[in-house]
């Protein structure tokens, strides 16, 4: 008991202090690992609430693949030494209160909601469940929402490779038009 | 057993440091960075409520799954607007791509 408290101070805190580091450091790159490790920290909080599918789909999908296909983007688009300028005052100020404000609103209300307790008996999250709702089409079924995402998967996957494509017509048509 | 109002207020604070570096961030690549912690955040409200409000079933989870590979999806056609956009201007500085703005 005692420990998972502390583990849970620990993720939160890990979450906390890299995501307000992602947001102001000023290298990219740093930036890029900082959100590396608040992505793996909250992976940690799923694998505490024993969601270890979940758990695996975030190390590996979002820790793994899109923070690398990030850091990639960096690498193609700026020197390495990059230093951002600091944002003008104003914004920074506005946005801090923006941030406030709004987080300050959501957090009173979610202290004051009278959140109920569960009559329903837990369910055990084994891979064997999470495969036949994942495929199954009656009660608690989620093939059609599966699909889509499959179709939208292909789609936008066709359609990075189209937009990122070092097409030799598309760059003429470019030039011409500037010239 | 730590209070759900815990992990909503933490989720609740990484999203809108994720809205603040929305706001202030100059560059594409930081701005997409920032909207990936906002997902994320949604992602942990999904998955907490999946588990003390309503633990016989997996709505959240799932959920959760479908957001992951949304997430996945808008990374990879913004990374190749982002290239694109580097190609043709040699800079992903919001600031210096407005040439439809006018």
């Amino acid at each position: 008991m005692e420990n998972s408290v502390f583990m849970f101070y620990l993720f939160s805190g890990t979450i906390l202090f890299f995501s307000v580091l992602t947001v102001t450091s000023r290298r990219i790159l740093r930036a890029a690992v900082f959100l590396l490790f608040a992505l793996v920290a909250t992976s940690g909080i799923y694998f505490m609430m024993n969601y270890q599918f979940l758990a695996g789909v975030q190390l590996s999908l979002y820790a793994g693949g899109i923070v690398v296909l990030i850091i990639f983007s960096i690498l193609l688009t700026h020197h390495i030494s990059y230093k951002f300028e600091r944002p003008p005052f104003l914004n920074l100020s506005l946005s801090l209160l923006v941030a406030i404000t709004g987080a300050g609103l959501s957090i009173f209300t979610l202290v004051t909601f009278p959140f109920q307790k569960p009559e329903s008996i837990p369910v055990s999250v084994n891979m064997q469940v999470i495969g036949r709702q994942l495929m199954g089409t009656g009660q608690n079924g989620y093939a059609l929402p599966f699909e889509v995402i499959s179709i939208l998967l292909l789609a936008a996957m066709v359609a990075a490779i189209v937009i990122a494509k070092k097409g030799q017509g598309n760059r003429d048509k470019g030039r011409g038009t500037r010239d | 057993m730590i209070p759900i109002t815990h992990f909503l207020i933490v989720s609740t604070l990484m999203f809108f440091t994720g809205i603040y570096g929305f706001l202030t961030r100059r560059n594409l690549i930081t701005i997409l960075m920032s909207i990936e912690l906002i997902l994320n955040s949604v992602n942990i409200n999904f998955v907490v409520f999946n588990r003390y409000l309503y633990p016989g079933q997996l709505q959240g989870q799932f959920f959760a799954l479908f957001i992951v590979a949304i997430a996945a999806a808008e990374a990879s056609v913004a990374i190749a607007l982002i290239i694109n956009i580097y190609r043709r201007f040699t800079s992903i500085e919001v600031d210096d791509v407005d040439e439809m703005k006018y």
